[in-house]
C-alpha cells in the first residue's frame, strides 16, 4: 500500500529536476568566481603538484612511524609554510629552482620507499625546511595582491588537511601488504625525483 | 507494495540524480601543458610492446618468487629505470639499448618459464640491469616542452601499473593450473623478446 508522502515523490522529483536544468552560465576561471582568496590558495595548493607530493611523501613517512611523528608534521609542516609564505610576499621575482624539487620528491621518496627510521626531531626539521621552502615559493609574487595573507591562510588550511589525511590513513595501517603499498608509492616518488633531476640537467 | 529496501534504493537514486544534476562551477583550465604532460608520460611505457612484456613479466617473476620478491622488484625496476631515464636525458650514451630491452623480455620471460628461484639480490640486480635499458631508451626518447614533474610522475605510475598488472595476473599462482599458466605466459614473454631482437638485428 502506498503512503501520500510516496505517491508525491515524483511530481516533487520532476519540481526539483526541472529548476535544477535551468542552468546558469559556468564561471570557469577562478579569477571570476568570486570565491575569495581564501579558497584561491586552498585551490592554488589543490592544484599544484610540486606542492602535494613533498608534503604527500612527508605525511606517509610520519604515518608510517607512527601518531607522534603525525602529530608533530600536521602542525609543523602548515605552520612553516605560512611563515615561509609570509616572508616571500616582500620577495617580488624568483624561480623555484628545478634541482631542488628533484631533491625533496628524491629524499621524502627515498626516506619513504626505505621506511627509514628518521627521529622525531628528523621529522619536524624536514617538515619545517620543507613548509618553509614551499611557502616562501608560494608567497612569492603574492605580495601584489592584498589579500594576500587570507591566500595564505587557505594554503596553509589546505596543506594541514592534507597531511591530517594522509597520515591517519597510514597510522591506522595494521595488514603488512598495506604499508608496503605506501612504502612502494614513496619509491614512485623518489623515482620520479630522478627523473626530474635528469630533466633539470637536460634543460638547464 | 515497496519493500523497505526498495524505498531506500529509489531515494537514493534520486538523491544521486539530483546530486549530478546540481552542476558546480567548472575550474576546467589545467595549468599550461600539466594535463599533456601526465597523460604523455603515462602514455610512454604502454605505447611499446617490448616494454610492456618486460614490466609485466617482472610482476610475473615477483608473484612466483613470493615475499619478499614480489615487492622488492617492482620497486626495484622503477628506481633504477629511472635512474637509466635520467641517463638517458643526461644525453650519456648507452650502446644496443634496443637489444638490452628485447633481451629483457626474453631473460625475463625465459625465468618466469623455467620458475627460476635466485637469491634476492641476483633476482633484483637482474631486473636492474635491464631496468637501465628501459629508462634510458624512455629518457632519450622524450619529447621536448614537456611538464617534468607530470610527465616523469604519469611515466612511473603506468610502469608501476604494469608491475602491479603482472603481480595481479600472478596470483593464480596459488593453484597448480596456475602455475602452468604463468609458465606458458613466461613462454610468450620470452617469444615476444626474441620478436623484437630479430627485428632489431634485422
Amino acid at each position: 500500500m502506498k503512503n501520500t508522502s510516496q505517491s508525491r515523490l515524483p511530481l516533487y522529483t520532476f519540481v526539483v529536476f526541472t529548476f535544477l536544468m535551468w542552468a546558469f552560465p559556468a564561471d570557469a576561471h577562478l579569477n571570476s568566481t568570486g570565491m575569495g582568496p581564501f579558497y584561491d590558495g586552498l585551490i592554488h595548493f589543490l592544484m599544484s603538484p610540486e606542492d602535494i607530493v613533498p608534503v604527500l611523501a612527508l605525511s606517509l613517512l610520519a604515518g608510517l612511524r607512527g601518531a607522534n611523528y603525525g602529530r608533530r608534521a600536521l602542525f609543523t609542516l602548515p605552520v612553516a609554510w605560512l611563515v615561509g609564505g609570509l616572508g616571500g610576499l616582500s620577495a617580488m621575482n624568483a624561480k623555484p629552482h628545478p634541482f631542488v624539487a628533484a631533491a625533496w620528491f628524491l629524499l621524502l621518496g627515498g626516506l619513504l620507499a626505505a621506511d627509514a627510521k628518521v627521529s622525531l626531531r628528523v621529522t619536524t626539521a624536514l617538515a619545517a625546511l620543507l613548509g618553509l621552502y614551499h611557502g616562501y615559493l608560494n608567497g612569492i609574487g603574492m605580495g601584489q595582491f592584498d589579500t594576500a595573507a587570507v591566500a595564505l591562510l587557505g594554503l596553509m588550511f589546505a596543506v594541514f588537511v592534507l597531511i591530517a589525511l594522509a597520515a591517519a590513513f597510514v597510522i591506522r595501517l595494521r595488514a603488512q601488504w598495506s604499508r608496503i603499498a605506501v612504502r612502494v608509492a614513496g619509491s614512485w616518488i623518489a623515482a620520479s625525483g630522478l627523473l626530474m633531476l635528469g630533466w633539470a640537467i637536460r634543460t638547464r | 507494495m515497496n519493500t523497505p529496501r526498495q524505498n531506500v534504493l529509489s531515494r537514493g537514486m534520486l538523491l544521486t540524480v539530483i546530486l549530478f544534476v546540481c552542476a558546480q562551477t567548472a575550474f576546467a583550465h589545467p595549468q599550461k601543458g600539466e594535463a599533456v604532460g601526465f597523460l604523455t608520460g603515462f602514455r610512454h611505457p604502454i605505447s611499446g610492446l617490448d616494454h610492456v612484456l618486460a614490466m609485466v613479466a617482472v610482476g610475473l617473476w615477483g608473484a612466483q618468487l613470493g615475499a619478499p620478491a614480489i615487492w622488492v622488484l617492482p620497486v626495484a625496476f622503477p628506481m633504477v629505470m629511472a635512474f637509466g631515464g635520467m641517463l638517458g636525458l643526461m644525453g650519456v650514451p648507452l650502446p644496443g639499448t634496443e637489444y638490452g630491452i628485447a633481451l629483457s623480455a626474453i631473460l625475463l620471460g625465459a625465468v618466469v618459464l623455467f620458475e627460476v628461484r635466485p637469491p634476492l639480490g641476483l633476482a633484483a640486480a637482474l631486473v636492474g640491469f635491464f631496468a637501465i635499458f628501459h629508462g634510458h631508451a624512455h629518457g632519450t626518447e622524450l619529447p621536448p616542452g614537456q611538464s617534468a614533474l607530470l610527465y616523469s610522475m604519469g611515466f612511473v605510475i603506468a610502469t608501476g601499473c604494469l608491475h602491479a598488472l603482472g603481480i595481479g595476473i600472478g596470483t593464480v599462482h596459488r593453484w597448480a593450473w596456475g602455475q602452468r599458466a604463468l609458465r606458458a605466459a613466461g613462454a610468450l614473454v620470452a617469444a615476444g623478446g626474441a620478436f623484437f631482437l630479430w627485428k632489431a638485428i634485422a
